[in-house]
């Protein structure tokens, strides 16, 4: 069920959640938080919507959207409440802010927000440098940017590691948990060697493979390569080296990895690209401050880029410009 | 030279990492049957999806049927298709299908064996298996002795250090404490004791685990969990099927043997027990054997428990046969298919509380559910009137279906008089987590492929639950025939008596 109420308040809006819970039976009691989506009100906001719908299978919650619409308009909230099949086992509430208001957008959410369950802040697009110093992401625990989504992901995803704070996430290190959890048991094997130096292949506007470098710099504490390369999208290869031999993950097609260890077989591995919902899945299904996420930051310092790049790069920077956001992701 | 080595990537705050089970392979014996067509499969491929097996993960069947790998894949395929919890993936399956073989023999067949020897050994080497096993025995418990022999005649069943072999057992184990200790000491003199993992699917469910998180995670429930404020406690799960086809297993064993020995005593025992010292495997074991311990069946064990069987009639719109009209069983036959047991547990805490355990076929609905029923307040400073319809507190934990946890409790009725009655607070897993949560085998297997034993009962559990049971046992043995009860009820009057005679009775759930 989808209700429109133009022109409103957020009192309003409250009115009427009591009133359709009256009278629908149970909205909003096992909810076990709120996200608020902030977003600009274009096409991508329904996608983004979506997500989280799917998203509020595994954690029921009210989502707030915060969709800015045009800022020379007159001041006004257009609210909307969607229950029921148009909301998953969500309910949502989209607030498309005009004018001013655009910007004070924590002043309409704040009204709403469920008591004591914890809040989370998702920037689906391009988010702020400083994510806790933004006024939506104030009010957050826990606050998910995107990198990958932005015009430039790398100078993003550098700014975000400036001013990390406690709660702070990306979307593109949840890409990278397949790949983490990969290498991490490649490890467990034998033999139980030291790594003396490891290199990552990846498109050079992936932040995910920036991320996976940094973490392995940060962890393994050796010189990792960052090698851009334009053979395929996302993160391309990893590999380790060991004196006995380089263990090795590559996914050339963005699907099925393969694993090289010396002195085991080489195995195939599923290791699809994930979709948004997975990831924001991920994301919500923890809310402390994400210690690994801080150290792979901190890893990014320590990268070397070697000059030369693999495969051709003319052709590369013609392509990226294209669909910048979409192929970015890991 | 593997405890020297700490992995430099792991890290215990790295929360995102999926426990992936290191290199291994399963080996099924009894494919063909239900239980693996229905869950096993689909627990396999779910695990896959949720990227939780190793690379390299192969599954092995092991029947009698002229099977070839590929045909054993399309009965793979087609019982996960049909049953999987999650999407079906084609890259996921693929990379699950590259590891499916099939060896085809009998029990008996010792070439079978030496090639299923050689599968485990191709394995390793092609797809890096490492050689660790694990074996699903989903066969009747006359073939353990046979198979366990086999395994270890081909050296299948040795662990070294580097290698792990495991085996998995299902219900039943045994009829009754001697038989559960000759089939123990089958399995354990193969198979050292921390080799097997019997599943008890009860324990993988995760309402079964939210027992001791209610428990041990809160301050507001453990202060009251004890016989100072609790009167009693009943668990019961009840389904509304019969046992039509059913016979071959069911007949001569009956409710007692099939439910309350394995899944009611274990759910007493996490509701029952004293705080762990930690969540590590021995410690909750050791807990789980103390409360075991210290429970007894009460007597006279006429007044104190009941037995029934179903007859025919109406149930929900349709006319069902009695148990002795169902084929397989014979008309004289005495199994039981409703039991309830009062039980003690003899410590400080429990002291005098009735732990009142039943389960039965063919009752009202299908239900598994622990109810913590709480003494009444030593005074009301109320009128009488205004407190008759209050009854006891009460917190049930809800196993399913429709997981959570349910309070009972009197509240003020609207109005000018002073009224209470009572009312519930509800909570739901349905509304409050995930819809899709993981099947209890999904769960199971990933902890037998990563050798965490903390959710598998030990002999030493299943030994003392039997030492429990078999007193009732005995005497219903002598006891002559079930008392009969109408399909769709909750059970012979006998139930209703053995309550009444406390002035309590069960709740329907």
């Amino acid at each position: 069920m989808i209700i429109d109420l133009p022109s409103t308040t957020t009192s309003q809006l409250n009115k009427k959640l009591v009133e359709l819970r009256e009278r629908g039976g149970a909205v909003a009691l096992g909810r076990v938080l709120t996200l608020v989506i902030a977003a600009e009100d274009d096409d991508q906001l329904e996608e983004a919507i979506d997500a989280a719908n799917e998203a509020s299978r595994e954690h029921p919650s009210r989502v707030i959207v915060v969709a800015k619409g045009a800022r020379t308009a007159a001041p006004r909230i257009d609210g909307q409440i969607r229950i029921g099949g148009d909301a998953g086992a969500s309910e949502v509430i989209v607030l498309r802010l005009y004018g001013p208001l655009a910007s004070q957008g924590q002043s309409a959410v704040v009204p709403l927000l469920l008591p004591d369950a914890p809040i989370v802040t998702w920037w689906p697009g391009g988010g702020p440098k400083a994510p806790s110093k933004d006024p939506l992401g104030e009010l957050a625990q826990r606050r998910i940017t995107d990198s990958a989504a932005d015009k430039n992901p790398i100078r993003a995803l550098q700014a975000r590691a400036r001013s990390y704070t406690d709660g702070d996430t990306d979307l593109a290190w949840t890409r990278l948990t397949n790949w983490r959890a990969q290498l991490v048991s490649a490890l467990d094997l034998p033999p139980y060697e030291r790594i003396t130096g490891a290199s990552v292949t990846g498109e050079a506007d992936s932040p995910s493979t920036e991320l996976l470098a940094g973490w392995l710099a940060e962890y393994l504490k050796v010189p990792v390569k960052r090698i851009k390369t334009t053979s395929a999208q996302g993160i391309v290869s990893v590999s380790l080296d060991r004196p006995s031999g380089p263990i090795e993950l590559h996914r050339p097609d963005g699907r099925t990895g393969t694993l090289t260890q010396p002195g085991q077989p080489t195995r195939r591995i599923a290791l699809q690209r994930r979709d948004n919902r997975d990831c924001l899945i991920e994301e919500l299904r923890r809310l402390d401050p994400d210690e690994i996420y801080e150290a792979a930051l901190q890893g990014l310092g320590k990268l070397s880029t070697p000059r030369k790049k693999t495969s051709t790069a003319s052709a590369a920077s013609a392509g990226r410009k294209k669909a910048a956001s979409a192929k970015a992701k890991a | 030279m593997t405890r020297n080595w700490t992995n430099p990537l792991r890290d215990p705050r790295d929360k995102r990492l999926p426990r992936i089970a290191g290199p291994s392979s399963l080996v099924i014996f009894g494919v063909t049957g239900d239980l693996s067509r229905k869950k096993l499969m689909p627990a396999i491929y779910d695990l896959a999806h949720r990227g939780l097996l190793p690379a390299g993960f192969s599954l092995i069947g092991f029947a009698r049927r002229e099977w070839e790998d590929q045909d054993f894949g399309e009965q793979v395929h087609d019982a996960v298709a049909e049953h999987a919890r999650t999407p079906f993936r084609e890259s996921v399956w693929n990379r699950l299908a590259e590891g499916i073989r099939f060896v085809q023999g009998s029990f008996d067949d010792d070439d079978a064996f030496d090639r299923l020897a050689q599968t485990v050994r191709d394995l390793d080497t092609e797809r890096g298996t490492g050689g660790n096993t694990a074996f699903y025995l989903s066969i009747p418990p006359w073939a353990f002795p046979v198979v366990t022999k086999q395994l270890a005649r081909c050296g299948l069943a040795e662990s070294s250090e580097d290698v792990w072999r495991r085996v998995v057992i299902e219900k039943p184990f045994g009829h009754d404490l001697a038989s559960a200790k000759e089939l123990n000491a089958i399995v354990n003199d193969v198979f050292p004791e921390e080799s097997v993992f019997r599943i008890d699917h009860y324990l993988g469910k995760e309402t079964v685990q939210n027992i001791l998180a209610l428990r041990f995670a809160n301050q507001m429930f453990e202060p009251i969990w004890n016989a100072n404020y609790v009167d009693h406690v009943q668990i019961t799960m009840a389904e509304d099927i019969g046992l039509g086809g059913r016979a071959g297993y069911y007949d001569g064993i009956g409710a007692a043997r099939d439910v309350i020995q394995n899944h009611l005593l274990q759910l007493l025992a996490l509701t029952a027990m004293e705080e762990p010292v930690s969540f590590d495997p021995k410690a909750l074991r050791s807990e789980k054997v103390k409360v075991l311990g210290a429970t007894r069946a009460v007597g006279p064990l006429d007044e104190t428990t009941a037995r029934g069987q179903y007859s025919g009639g109406w149930q929900g719109g349709k006319k069902v046969p009695g148990l002795l009209q169902e084929g397989g069983f014979s008309k004289d036959s005495t199994t039981e298919t409703y039991a309830a047991v009062t039980l003690e547990v003899q410590n400080r805490r429990w002291a005098g509380v009735p732990f009142y355990v039943r389960t039965g076929k063919r009752l009202g609905r299908r239900v598994t559910e622990v109810a913590v029923v709480f003494k009444r307040a030593p005074h009301l400073p109320f009128d009488s009137t205004s407190t008759e319809e209050l009854g006891q507190n009460a917190l049930v934990i809800r196993v399913q279906p429709d997981e959570g946890v349910t309070m009972r409790f009197g509240s003020k009725v609207p109005g000018t008089t002073m009224e209470v009655r009572d009312v519930t607070m509800d909570f739901g897993y349905g509304h409050a987590f995930t819809e899709t949560s993981p099947e209890a085998y999904e769960r199971l297997i990933l902890d037998v492929l990563l050798g965490e034993p903390s959710l598998f009962p030990v002999n030493e559990e299943v030994e003392l639950s039997w030492q429990i049971l078999d007193p009732v046992l005995e005497h219903w043995a002598k006891g002559g025939s079930p008392e009969p009860y109408q399909p769709g009820s909750w059970g012979p009057p006998s139930a209703e008596r053995m309550l009444e005679r406390s002035g309590r009775h069960w709740r329907r759930p």
